[in-house]
């Protein structure tokens, strides 16, 4: 690493702590034991900034900056847990309950499932958002993964390590809004993927109960996201 | 290249001009386009051949002349006669007369309000050029600016000039001009790039087409210097699709700037270098954002990302880039050319120059018009606009489209610049301008951008996606007399959360429509609710249909 990077104070919740200046506001918080709830960040993949779950507060500015993608400076002001952060981030978590079908009692990730954990994390007792109830497709073509469209948050992880660790880009996303949805390849079903190298990162990485392992009952999916930062410290390593 | 060479082919085009004593020209931009303009031209080329006026009268195709509701129009001389709603019939009568006085029946007379109360900058060649031809464009001073600034001046003074002019761009931010250029300039990088904005997607909204296909050449001369003050060598033109006349003017217009050196390596013979390529919209409202444009250029899904950092700094392949839009680009060359303070003189205190807006919906004379800033509306609205269709009631002003908000009749004497528009919810945007009469339904009209909002939110960020899929949700049962007070305040609820954390533009603003509609209206959507009627008679009340059943 080079020296020439600045080291800068900023505050965060009140704390006075010190950063390098590239790190972002969610590292250095992580650094200090100040908790940022994410969903669609994870540690070795290019952060996306589209779950909105870690937008904080920044004195002067006015608009709401997501932790996990605005680096730190000098001087700056943080405020990670308000009340109106608190409320808006319930609020935003109950529009993820409320656009697909995620109904844990049948769901293989049940109790190892990120939206769960982080609906106990938010305190969310309820969704007052109606369900959009979308007919949503279960592609069980591949031969050791099932994809569950209904279970998606589309937080775009899975596409993300196909793309940057594995380097295969087998999946990624069609449509727009609403619509939009995982694909793999050209949209075709996964068991018919040239590209697909069968590593099962996407799986491991999936925060849902969306990527599966064939034949997991409820409850049986754990996920491996340790191996994640491992395999991003060999792609250091070799480049 | 000296003055005196470059002066030469300017007055080489004007004496040219200047050998006909009759200018007929037809507006060729896509609203008279439609109306069949492009026969009515063939027909005045065959008359004045047939009446052997030929030595004196030159038909030429021009861009828009702004009255876009009476077209297809034609004007003799610039301005000595106006015809509106000309048909190949007419064309004898126009011809036959041409030395004479003007065709009654078909004229407008020269200080109709339309026209008298415009100011035109950005617009200035609109009409009195014909936009295929590089040598009209020369013989109104085009490229001028370009030489000027690139034989005389440096890159800080060119940026200086910009702040002095106090142009805002004119895309919807309102950010000063002069500045955007200076953070480019300063940033450090090998490689910079421009980029014009041309994904014109407000529906309503046809200001950047109809420059575009009226006057391309001024676009490619204001991103030249552009180029040469932030110190770029590659300019693309992110142009919608859905624009084919413009697209096929600009590619021409290109084509014929780089064989006249006026684009391409060493311009004017100088060490500044600038080419420009087009790159073409797939149908994306959210590739107008300038981080979604960017990636989209870049090849990649068009979706936009945080910023900071921004484009400046930030943009193109990792490179400082300057994104600005057709209008800002338009007004660069006149504000060269008449010089920054006379720019500055026009409009109010905070915001500077002229405004392009487009005028659509329930109004007399739908168009395309250039007005000071500090305009009322009631100026725009009733005497250009000529007033509401059928004389009925005004009900609210749309500005800034699906990002901006309804404005009601108590703010028509309110000047139109950046600060006053957002003071009352709504945004200036780039220039759509929907007038609406008592007919319009208010809850009808905020359901109609929410659609459109949730259709083109890209999908990335969770507020957006679904936040607008659950408010027009909401606004359905409203407008079907199904909803409950309770929906009213969850529709409430959510704009706070959509517009405060959705991570770009179009989020952010997708909520205006309905919090200006709840703002000025809210009656409206108690009707609804409560009484289960729809005031304006527009919304089909579900109940009411089983009533009737």
């Amino acid at each position: 690493m080079s020296s020439s990077v600045n080291i800068i104070t900023l505050t965060i919740d009140e704390k006075q702590v010190g950063a390098r200046e590239n790190q972002t506001i969610l590292e250095v918080a992580r650094e200090n034991g100040v908790e940022i709830p994410t969903m669609c960040e994870l540690k070795g993949l290019t952060p996306s900034g589209g779950c909105r779950m870690c937008v904080v507060e920044v004195a002067g500015i006015p608009k709401l900056l997501p932790a996990c993608m605005t680096t730190v400076s000098e001087g700056m002001v943080v405020t990670t847990n308000s009340e109106r952060l608190k409320k808006l981030r319930k609020n935003i978590l109950e529009l993820f309950f409320s656009e697909r079908n995620h109904i844990c009692a049948v769901c293989a990730s049940n109790g190892f499932c990120e939206l769960q954990l982080m609906a106990q994390k938010v305190e969310m007792s309820h969704v007052h958002y109606p369900y959009l109830y979308p007919h949503c497709e279960v592609d069980a073509s591949h031969n050791r993964f099932v994809l569950d469209h209904n279970r998606c948050i589309l937080c775009t992880r899975c596409v993300r390590v196909c793309d940057e660790i594995e380097g295969s880009h087998t999946l990624d996303i069609k449509g727009r809004g609403i619509e939009a949805q995982v694909i793999t390849d050209m949209d075709q079903p996964w068991g018919d993927s040239e590209t697909c190298t069968l590593c099962g990162k996407c799986v491991h990485v999936c925060p849902t109960g969306a990527l599966i392992e064939r034949g997991m009952a409820v409850g049986e999916m754990s996920k491996r996201k340790q191996l994640l930062p491992y395999l991003t410290q060999m792609r250091e390593v070799k480049t | 290249m000296t003055p005196e060479e470059f002066n030469k082919i300017g007055e080489k085009h004007r004496n040219k001009r200047d050998e006909f004593t009759h200018n007929i020209r037809v507006c060729t931009a896509a609203a008279c386009a439609t109306l069949k303009s492009e026969e009515v031209k063939k027909a005045f080329e065959k008359e004045v051949k047939e009446q052997d006026k030929k030595k004196t009268c030159r038909v030429s195709g021009t861009g828009c002349l702004g009255l876009c509701a009476s077209g297809p129009l034609v004007t003799v001389n610039d301005g000595q006669a106006l015809y509106a709603k000309v048909s190949v019939g007419d064309v004898k009568d126009i011809v036959n007369n041409i030395d004479k006085k003007p065709v009654k029946r078909l004229e407008i007379p020269a200080d109709t309000p339309f026209f008298a109360r415009q100011t035109k900058i950005a617009l200035e060649n609109c009409g009195t050029t014909d936009p295929e031809s590089l040598e009209d464009y020369l013989a109104l001073r085009g490229y001028e600016s370009l030489y000027k600034v690139l034989t005389e001046k440096t890159q800080v003074e060119v940026i200086e000039e910009m702040v002095k002019s106090g142009l805002r761009g004119r895309g919807g931010g309102g950010f000063p001009v002069g500045l955007k250029w200076s953070t480019v300039y300063k940033a450090l990088g090998d490689k910079k790039y421009v980029i014009c904005n041309a994904d014109e997607g407000d529906p309503g909204a046809f200001m950047d087409r109809s420059m575009l296909e009226s006057d391309p050449h001024s676009i490619l001369e204001g991103m030249a210097i552009a180029g040469y003050a932030v110190g770029a060598d590659q300019g693309y033109v992110y142009i919608r699709g859905e624009y084919p006349l413009a697209i096929k003017r600009l590619r021409a217009a290109i084509r014929q700037a780089e064989r006249n050196h006026f684009l391409g390596k060493n311009i004017f013979d100088t060490p500044f270098s600038f080419n420009v390529e087009l790159r073409l919209g797939a149908g994306a409202f959210v590739c107008g954002e300038e981080t979604a444009l960017i990636a989209s250029i870049e090849g990649k899904r068009g979706t936009p990302r945080p910023r900071p950092p921004y484009p400046a700094q930030y943009g193109l392949w990792g490179c400082p880039t300057l994104i600005n839009n057709v209008e800002t680009l338009s007004n660069i060359a006149p504000i060269f050319r008449k010089g920054a303070e006379y720019y500055a003189s026009i409009g109010t205190e905070k915001s500077k120059g002229t405004k392009v807006f487009a005028l659509a919906g329930s109004i007399k004379n739908t168009g395309l018009i250039e007005v000071p800033m500090g305009i009322t509306l009631r100026e725009i609205v009733f005497d250009i606009g000529g007033g509401i269709l059928g004389d009925k009631k005004f009900k609210a002003v749309q500005t800034g489209g699906p990002s901006g908000g309804c404005i009601p009749e108590q703010f028509l004497d309110m000047p139109v610049d950046y600060e006053s528009l957002a003071g009352v919810g709504s945004i200036m945007g780039s220039g759509g301008m929907i007038v609406m009469d008592e007919t319009s339904c208010m809850i009808d009209v905020a359901k109609y951008f929410m659609d459109f909002c949730k259709s083109e939110s890209c999908g990335k960020c969770v507020p957006c996606r679904v936040g607008t899929a659950q408010m027009h949700r909401l606004l359905v049962l409203i407008s079907e007399g199904k909803a409950s007070m309770r929906d009213f305040e969850l529709l409430e609820e959510l704009c706070d959360v959509v517009k405060s954390t959705s991570l770009c533009g179009l989020g952010m603003t997708a909520p205006n429509p309905v919090l200006s509609t709840i703002r000025y209206f809210k009656d409206e959507y108690i009707a609804h609710i409560v009484d289960k009627v729809c005031p304006a008679g527009v919304c089909v009340m579900e109940s009411k249909e089983e009533v009737v059943l």
